[in-house]
């Protein structure tokens, strides 16, 4: 018995059957992101590394209070990233821009979730415990997460950090935009309050951006021109201006297009509907029919 | 087709078996460790390194490696070869065994393994772990449902619990008459089944990288990331197989069914080429062979996944004397096993690094004691079956 002709085509057929037709019932892909949302700008050419964000972050969210939360110096000798126990850090970084004296000016740089329009790590959550709400905040259902921390993969800010000390329940930690004060009439997030620089100006997201536009125009030679996060990854709730490089400070070059774009078209196309599955059962139903009636052997076809 | 399978005469305890214990009880050692340190008690996982090992082995791995189970059902009984029905049931015994570890492993994985049932009832249509995960809990039970009937076979008739337990003798006794009955008629479907939920799962597998175009490597980074490991899951399938049959009859002393091996290598020629044209075909449509001199490891571990897993196997399959020596097809056929082991570790592990945090990783002990615990947990449970059900094809009862 050999593989012969016949059987090479009839696996052409299937394997034809299941790929050719992915184009025709792929739907246009379409931003969910909220229509007013909030968003918040972050002016590093004003932020001086006090620190006090980190702290007031860690009261309203009941975290434990920051690590040396006094220290200004040796704390930033090392490069912090947000986790378990806080959801926001400021880091301090050298990138060669000099003072009149020629002394190395620092620039100090505060990083949280950036709450993106189209969130990577929503599209990814299996259990839908994360969901990107009106206010633009990213929020976290502990009661329907499994833990998985598929999101923390997804998300192209590292952001999501995990407890993993928790043996039996623990959880994903990243900011919250301080979702439960925003959301009354006037409230601002913890961290926005307290900036005594005004490195941090919250509002709605259409009308920052133009502050933040503002800025850049009124300004000529302070800043780069441009506003990191109006167009990243579709675009994030949080902005950021600056007048150094901002991949210097962290933030990383990424595609303008929503990542999570990608698997949700390729996801869409083959399963909505249950089209590709149910196409593929009914022609592996007539081959087996057909390859079994063939042979004339009308015995039970399963377990032997 | 006048195969006849049936259980093993054999004597059990080998020192094999007895290596076995020795990993599981190291395992088990670590996932108690898991369950009360917690997960950053046992494994080297941190924020920027939020899979490792046993998502990339127990899981992904696992999970390609028992492709076996539907490849071959495809062939003998949607395809209608029943020559090879012989295989078709260690094949399927692989696949079901194979499945419950890879849920054992994410299980052990996950941080809140009670909560595992969520998904069913909170669904994220657009997440594709969410169909993977759906995917899978379907197929595990329909390859339980596709076992039953060789439990069935062996108890038929013969059910005889004791003392005072006999008196439900009669009633499992009518549930296995009736269940294995309605089994028989319905069997089309859970194989056909079986089939479409393993390509959708398979190829999704490669789908959920796909959201993080930052951290995964070039080199492995496409869109037909899911197309990939759908054929790789397809060319595992029979050198799978081959492997085990291999492995099973000379350890054992079992007849070592070349007559169907030989032939299933050929048919592994076909699909084995198809992931070679299309891994080729998108490193030069996308231009990714420039970073093959490059000389760092994730290069390198590609290379080896090429070179080693595809190319060598695929060449020496072209041979006829190398198909039809024992040796030459169990050689070729761990290459490829080993190529896609490879792959799936290079995508989950090695090609994976968060550009703004990464911290390098390498697993921890307790991470690879867990590994290697359930793989000989898994070969443990093997045995048995194959020893008490009849699994594996009788000595000397050839088959045409
Ligand atoms: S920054 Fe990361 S965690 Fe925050 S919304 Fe975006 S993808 Fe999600
Ligand atoms: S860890 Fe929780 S929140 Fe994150 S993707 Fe998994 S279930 Fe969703
Ligand atoms: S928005 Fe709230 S949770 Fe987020 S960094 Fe500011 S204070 Fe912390």
């Amino acid at each position: 018995m050999q593989f012969s002709r016949r059987n090479f085509f009839k696996f052409m057929g299937v394997a034809g059957a299941s790929v050719a037709a992915l184009p025709s019932s792929a739907r246009a892909w379409k931003s969910k992101a909220p229509p007013d949302s909030y968003g918040c700008l972050v002016d590093l050419t004003r932020c001086v590394g006090c620190r006090k964000c980190e702290e007031a972050c860690s009261e309203v969210n009941k975290l434990p209070a920051p690590e040396r939360a006094d220290c200004q110096c040796t704390i930033f000798d090392r490069k912090r990233r947000p986790d378990d126990k806080a959801y926001t850090v400021v880091n301090r970084y050298f990138t060669g821009k000099l003072d009149q004296f020629d002394n190395p000016l620092p620039t100090y740089a505060k990083v949280q979730c950036m709450h993106c329009q189209d969130p990577s790590c929503v599209s990814a959550c299996l259990a839908g415990a994360l969901t990107k709400d009106e206010t633009g905040a990213v929020k976290y259902d502990v009661s329907r997460c499994i833990g998985c921390r598929y999101c923390m993969v997804a998300c192209p800010f590292e952001i999501p950090a995990y407890e993993y000390h928790n043996p039996i329940t623990p959880k994903v930690m990243k900011c919250t935009f301080c979702y439960d004060r925003i959301s009354e009439q006037g409230g601002l997030p913890g961290c926005a309050t307290i900036c005594p620089t005004e490195a941090l100006t919250f509002g709605k997201r259409k009308t920052i951006l133009k502050v933040a536009q503002k800025r850049l125009k009124e300004n000529p030679g302070k800043y780069i021109d441009y506003v990191y996060g109006e167009k990243e990854v579709g675009g994030t709730s949080w902005l950021y201006i600056s007048s150094v490089p901002f991949e210097k400070v962290n933030l990383p070059a990424l595609p303008n297009k929503p990542l999570p774009k990608l698997s949700e078209t390729i996801q869409h196309s083959l399963f909505s509907y249950l089209w590709s599955p149910l196409a593929l059962f009914g022609v592996l139903g007539a081959v087996m029919y057909k390859s079994n009636k063939v042979q004339e052997e009308p015995q039970n076809k399963g377990g032997a | 087709m006048e195969h006849k399978a049936s259980p093993l005469n054999k004597k059990f305890w080998t020192p094999g078996v007895l290596v076995m214990l020795v990993f599981m009880i190291a395992g088990a050692i670590a996932i108690i460790a898991r369950f009360t340190g917690g997960i950053g008690y046992v494994t080297n996982l941190s924020n920027a390194r939020p899979w490792g090992l046993w998502v990339g082995v127990d899981v992904a791995t696992g999970v390609a490696l028992a492709a076996g189970g539907f490849t071959t059902a495809a062939l003998a009984h949607i395809f209608g070869r029943h020559y090879y029905e012989p295989v078709t049931r260690p094949a399927l015994l692989t696949a079901a065994l194979g499945y419950t570890f890879v849920v054992i492993g994410l299980l052990i994985d996950i941080g809140r393994s009670w909560a595992i049932w969520k998904p069913m009832f909170y669904w994220n249509t657009n997440s594709v772990l969410f169909e993977v995960a759906v995917c899978v809990a379907i197929y595990l039970n329909v390859l339980y449902f596709e076992f039953l009937p060789i439990v069935a076979e062996q108890f038929k008739g013969r059910v005889n619990l004791p003392g005072i337990m006999a008196v439900f003798n009669p009633l499992i006794e009518m549930i296995l008459k009736i269940g294995d009955a309605i089994l028989d008629k319905t069997m089309w479907i859970f194989i056909i089944l079986g089939v479409v939920l393993s390509c959708m799962h398979q190829s999704s597998l490669g789908s959920l990288m796909l959201v993080a175009p930052t951290k995964l490597h070039p080199l492995w980074y496409t869109p037909i990331l899911p197309l990939l490991f759908l054929t790789s899951a397809f060319a595992v399938g029979y050198p799978m197989v081959v492997f085990e049959t291999t492995i099973i009859t000379s350890s054992l002393k079992l007849d070592s069914e070349m007559n169907i091996l030989a032939p299933l290598t050929r048919i592994t020629i076909f699909l084995l080429g198809i992931y070679m044209f299309l891994k080729f075909g998108d490193m030069f449509v996308r231009g990714t062979y420039i970073y093959l001199l490059d000389g760092t490891y994730q290069t390198n571990s590609f290379i080896i996944e090429m070179l080693l897993g595809i190319m060598v196997p695929w060449i020496m399959l072209l041979f006829e004397k190398v198909r039809n020596s024992r040796k030459g097809v169990f050689t070729a056929a761990s290459l490829i096993i080993g190529g896609v082991v490879i792959n799936r570790i290079n995508v989950f592990i090695v090609g994976y690094k968060s550009p703004l945090s990464d911290n390098g990783y390498f697993p921890a002990p307790g991470e690879i004691f867990v590994t290697l615990g359930l793989i000989a947990t898994l070969m443990f449970i093997y045995r048995i079956i194959v020893t008490y059900l009849p699994v594996l094809q009788a000595p000397k009862e050839v088959s045409p």
